[in-house]
C-alpha cells in the first residue's frame, strides 16, 4: 500500500458511505445471526431434555455436530466486530457485565464439550452427566446471551436485573423455537411427534414473553412507552406475530424449511428491536453514541473493506457446508 | 482482598496457558492430516485412511477444546482489560475481527465437513476440506501474531487523548501491521506448532513400536504405528534444527527492537560487553531466587557467549543492563530459566532427530529400546517448550502490555473489584484443570483404542457411492 492510498483512506469515509452506521446494523446483524444458528444448536439442547430414548437423543447430536462449531464462529466474529469498530463500548459493555459474561462462558464451553464427551464413553451413569451438562449448557447460554442484551438496551449497572432475565427467558424461548424446526428438519422419523408440539408451545410462549418483554423494557426505557410505539417496532412486532403463526402452521404440516425460515425472522426482528429502541446511541449507560465510539477513519474503511470482501465468502462456506449435510442426517454419520 | 490488577494477569496468564495447547495441535497436526488425505484419496496403501482417520479425532477434540477456551481470550480483553481495549482498540480489534472472519470462520465450518462427510461429499471436495481447515489455522495465528507483534514492537500509530483516556490512532497500517517481528514470531510459532506434534507422534508410536519389538507384546495395527513413527521421524529432523537456527535470529531481532527482554533473558543488570553467555547460575541464597546472577554461588557460563549471539558473531558486544531502563525489571528469573529451558530442549529435539534418523539408515529404528523410550520421555516436551517460549515472550515484556505505550498494570478495567476477579480466578482453575483431565482422558482413550479397523480390498474408487451402512467411527 502506498502513502498516497493510506491518504485517500484516512480523508474520508469509503465511497462517502455511513459507516458508523452501517457497523452498527452489522454488529446487531452479527448478533442476529449468531442468535439463530447456535440458536437451533441451543434449542436442539434444550429439547434433548425431553428425550428420553437413546437413539433419538443421539439423533439430536448427529444433526448439530456438523453445524454447531461453525455457527458459534459467529459470537466471535460479533465480539470482534464490536471490538474492532467500536473498542471503548466493548471494553466498557463487557467489563460491566464481567460476571454475565464469564456466565456466558462457562454455559459455552459446558454446551461445546458436553456433546465430545457424551460420545466418548457408551455407559448409562457418563451419558446422564454428560447429557445434563449438554441442556445446562443449551439453556444458559442463550439465556445469559439474552440477560446481557437486555441489560446492554436499558443500559443496566450490573450484571443481573429484571429486565435481564426477562430477555433472557425471551431469548431462550426462541431457540427452542429455532430448535424444534431445525430438528424436525434434520431427522426425518428418528425424533417423536413430541418435537413438533413443543416447537409450538415455544412459539406460544415466545410471543406472549415478548410482550411481556416490552412492557418490562418499556419502564426501563429513557423515552419510556413512546420509544416502543414507534413505526418500525410496531411493524416488527406484527410481523413478528405474522411469522409467529406461519412458523405454526409450517411446523404442523411438515414444511420444516419454512419454518426454521420463519424463526430465523422472528431472532433477526427481535434484534432488529433492540437496535432500534437503542439507536443513535450505542451505549445506553453511558450515553454514548455510534458516531461518538467508531474508531477513525482509516481503520474503519480498512475493516470495512475487510468485511465487505470477506462475509460473502464467509456465506460461501456456510452454504458449501449446508449443503454437503443437506436432507436428514443418520445417527451412524456423527462422532 | 486480592488486587484486581495480579488476579487479571493471573487468570490472563492462566487462560492463555491453557488454551495455546490446542491450537498447538490443531496447527501442527494440519500438514500432516493434509498428507494423509491426500495420499488417501489417491488410493493405495489403505494406512493413510487409518492415519487420517486416527489423527482427525485426536484433531477434532483439540479443536472443540481450542474452540472454547479462544472465546474465553477474546471476552478477556473486554472484560479484564478495559483500559487496554480502549487504548489499543483502534490497532488490536482489527486483526482480531478479520481473524474471526478470515481464518476462525474457514477452518470452523470446513471442519464440519473434514470430520463428519467423507462418505457424503466428493474427493475433490474433500480434499479441499483439509486445505481449507489446515489454511484456516494457520491464518488464524497469522493475525493473532500481528496483533501480538505489533505489542511488542508498536509502530504506525499515534498517541492521543479522547475523553480523558491516552487512545492509540492508527496512521499507518503497513508499518503497524508488517511488522518485522510478525515474520520471525509467525515462523517460530508454526514450526514449533509442526515440531511439537511431530514429537508427541513420535512419543505415542514409540510406544507402540517398543511393545511390540523390544517387549514382543504383539500389538494391532504395528503397520500403523510404524508409518506414524517414521513421517513424525521425517518432520521432526526438517523442524528441529530449522528451531533452532531461526530461533537464533529471533532472539538477534529481541537484541535489537526490545533490549530490556534480551537483558531479562540473559539477567544483565549492568551495561556490558564481552558478555558471557551463563548456561546455568545459581544464587548464593533463596532470597536471591528473583535473581540468578545477583550473587552467584556457582555459574557456566561461556566467554563472551550472550554477547556473540545477541550480535551474530562479536564478542565484545555491549549488552544493555536492566538497571538503565526507566522501568522496572520483568521478573528475570522467570525469564532467564524459561529461556535457558527452552533452548536447552531445542538441541535435545535435534539430538532425538538425528539419532532417529540414523537408526532408521541404519535399520534399527524398531529395535532401538533406548530411542523408544526417549521418545516417550520426550512427547511431551515439545509443549512444554512452547510455553516456554511464550513466558519469555510474554513475562520478558513486563511491565509493558504494548511495548513502551502502556503497562499491563494501567490495562486493567477500571471498575473491577477484587472480589470479582478472585471469583472469576477461582473458577478458571477449577473449570480449566477440569478441561485438562477432561481432554488428556480422551485423547489417551483414542491413543489406547489405536486406529479404526479399515477394509484392505475397498479401494478408492469404491467409495465414490454411498455405501449402505456407513460405520460410525466408534
Amino acid at each position: 500500500m502506498t502513502s498516497a492510498s493510506v491518504e485517500t483512506l484516512a480523508s474520508g469515509p469509503l465511497f462517502g458511505l455511513p459507516l458508523p452506521e452501517l457497523w452498527f446494523a452489522l454488529v446487531f446483524g452479527l448478533l442476529g445471526t449468531f442468535l439463530f444458528l447456535d440458536g437451533f444448536d441451543f434449542g436442539a439442547g434444550a429439547i434433548f431434555a425431553t428425550l428420553a430414548d437413546d437413539e433419538a437423543r443421539e439423533a439430536v447430536l448427529s444433526a448439530i455436530g456438523p453445524f454447531w462449531d461453525g455457527n458459534e464462529v459467529w459470537l466471535v466474529v460479533f465480539g470482534g466486530a464490536l471490538f474492532a469498530a467500536f473498542p471503548p463500548v466493548y471494553a466498557e459493555l463487557f467489563s460491566r457485565h464481567y460476571l454475565l459474561m464469564f456466565g456466558i462462558l462457562g454455559a459455552l464451553i459446558l454446551r461445546g464439550l458436553a456433546p465430545e464427551m457424551y460420545e466418548q464413553r457408551h455407559d448409562e451413569r457418563w451419558q446422564r452427566w454428560w447429557g445434563r451438562s449438554f441442556v445446562a449448557g443449551s439453556v444458559l447460554a442463550p439465556f445469559l446471551l439474552g440477560a446481557f442484551a437486555g441489560n446492554w438496551l436499558v443500559g443496566a449497572p450490573r450484571s443481573f436485573t429484571l429486565v435481564g432475565v426477562v430477555v433472557g427467558v425471551t431469548v431462550t424461548t426462541l431457540t427452542v423455537v429455532s430448535g424444534a424446526a431445525f430438528l424436525r428438519l434434520k431427522t426425518r422419523d428418528a425424533l417423536p411427534e413430541t418435537v413438533t408440539r413443543i416447537g409450538l408451545g415455544a412459539v406460544v410462549a415466545y410471543l406472549f414473553a415478548v410482550v411481556v418483554t416490552l412492557g418490562v423494557v418499556a419502564a426501563r426505557l429513557p423515552a419510556g412507552i413512546d420509544a416502543l410505539l414507534s413505526a418500525p417496532v410496531l411493524a416488527l412486532v406484527a410481523v413478528s406475530v405474522v411469522l409467529g403463526v406461519g412458523y405454526g402452521v409450517a411446523l404442523r404440516h411438515g414444511a420444516n424449511a419454512v419454518a426454521l425460515a420463519a424463526a430465523a425472522g422472528l431472532t433477526y426482528g427481535l434484534i432488529a428491536v433492540v437496535a432500534i429502541l437503542m439507536y443513535p446511541s450505542i451505549d445506553p449507560a453511558t450515553g454514548m453514541t455510534v458516531r461518538e465510539a467508531i474508531v477513525s477513519t482509516l481503520p474503519l474503511n480498512l475493516m470495512s473493506i475487510g468485511a465487505a470482501l470477506l462475509l460473502p465468502l464467509i456465506a460461501t462456506y456456510f452454504v458449501v457446508l449446508y449443503s454437503a449435510f443437506s436432507g436428514p442426517i443418520t445417527a451412524e454419520e456423527a462422532y | 482482598m486480592i488486587d484486581p490488577v495480579l488476579a487479571s494477569r493471573f487468570q490472563f496468564a492462566l487462560t492463555t496457558i491453557v488454551h495455546i495447547i490446542f491450537p498447538v495441535m490443531s496447527m501442527g497436526l494440519a500438514p500432516f492430516l493434509i498428507y494423509f488425505t491426500w495420499k488417501d484419496i489417491r488410493g493405495g496403501d489403505p494406512v493413510y485412511e487409518q492415519l487420517r482417520r486416527f489423527w482427525t479425532k485426536i484433531f477434532a477434540i483439540s479443536f472443540v477444546v481450542g474452540t472454547v477456551t479462544g472465546i474465553v481470550l477474546e471476552f478477556e480483553f473486554g472484560t479484564n482489560f478495559a483500559a487496554f481495549s480502549t487504548t489499543a482498540g483502534e490497532l488490536f480489534g482489527g486483526p482480531l475481527a478479520i481473524e474471526g472472519m478470515m481464518a476462525f470462520m474457514l477452518e470452523a465450518t470446513f471442519l464440519g465437513i473434514f470430520v463428519f462427510g467423507r462418505e457424503r461429499v466428493s474427493d475433490r471436495l474433500y480434499m479441499v476440506s483439509s486445505l481449507a481447515v489446515g489454511v484456516g489455522t494457520w491464518l488464524s495465528a497469522v493475525w493473532i501474531l500481528i496483533a501480538n507483534s505489533w505489542m511488542q514492537m508498536p509502530r504506525g500509530y499515534e498517541l492521543a487523548t479522547e475523553n480523558g483516556d491516552r487512545v492509540v490512532h492508527l496512521v499507518d497500517p503497513v508499518a503497524a501491521y508488517l511488522n518485522p517481528r510478525f515474520g520471525f514470531m509467525y515462523v517460530h510459532m508454526q514450526n514449533a506448532a509442526v515440531e511439537s506434534v511431530a514429537l508427541f507422534m513420535a512419543g505415542v508410536a514409540a510406544y507402540y513400536v517398543y511393545r511390540h519389538h523390544v517387549w514382543g507384546n504383539k500389538t494391532k495395527n504395528i503397520v500403523f504405528w510404524h508409518e506414524t513413527l517414521k513421517i513424525a521421524l521425517v518432520a521432526l529432523l526438517i523442524t528441529a534444527p530449522l528451531q533452532v537456527l531461526q530461533g537464533d535470529l529471533y532472539a538477534r531481532h529481541v537484541y535489537e527492537t526490545q533490549p530490556q527482554k534480551f537483558a531479562a533473558m540473559e539477567a544483565v543488570w549492568n551495561t556490558e560487553s564481552y558478555v558471557p553467555e551463563y548456561i546455568f547460575a545459581i544464587p548464593t541464597d533463596l532470597s536471591q531466587l528473583t535473581d540468578p546472577r545477583a550473587k552467584e554461588l556457582f555459574g557456566i557460563g561461556i566467554p563472551g557467549g550472550a554477547s556473540w549471539l545477541a550480535s551474530g558473531g562479536d564478542a565484545t558486544a555491549e549488552i544493555r543492563g536492566l538497571n538503565t531502563f526507566d522501568a522496572e525489571a520483568p521478573p528475570v528469573a522467570i525469564v532467564f530459566w524459561s529461556f535457558r529451558a527452552m533452548v536447552g530442549m531445542g538441541f535435545w529435539f535435534i539430538l532425538l532427530a538425528f539419532w532417529g534418523g540414523y537408526r532408521w539408515y541404519t535399520g534399527e529404528l524398531f529395535e532401538d529400546g533406548l530411542l523408544h523410550k526417549a521418545l516417550m520421555g520426550s512427547s511431551l516436551l515439545g509443549f512444554v517448550a512452547v510455553e516456554l517460549g511464550w513466558v519469555v515472550t510474554e513475562v520478558g515484556r513486563q511491565p509493558w502490555v504494548i511495548q513502551g505505550v502502556l503497562k499491563t498494570s494501567e490495562g486493567v478495567s477500571p471498575g473491577l473489584t477484587g472480589t470479582e476477579a478472585l471469583i472469576t480466578l477461582v473458577g478458571f482453575v477449577g473449570v480449566y484443570t477440569a478441561i485438562l483431565t477432561l481432554y488428556t482422558y480422551v485423547v489417551a482413550r483414542v491413543i489406547r483404542d489405536g486406529p479404526p479397523d479399515v477394509d484392505a480390498s475397498e479401494s478408492a474408487s469404491d467409495r465414490d457411492a454411498p455405501p449402505a451402512g456407513v460405520p460410525g467411527d466408534d
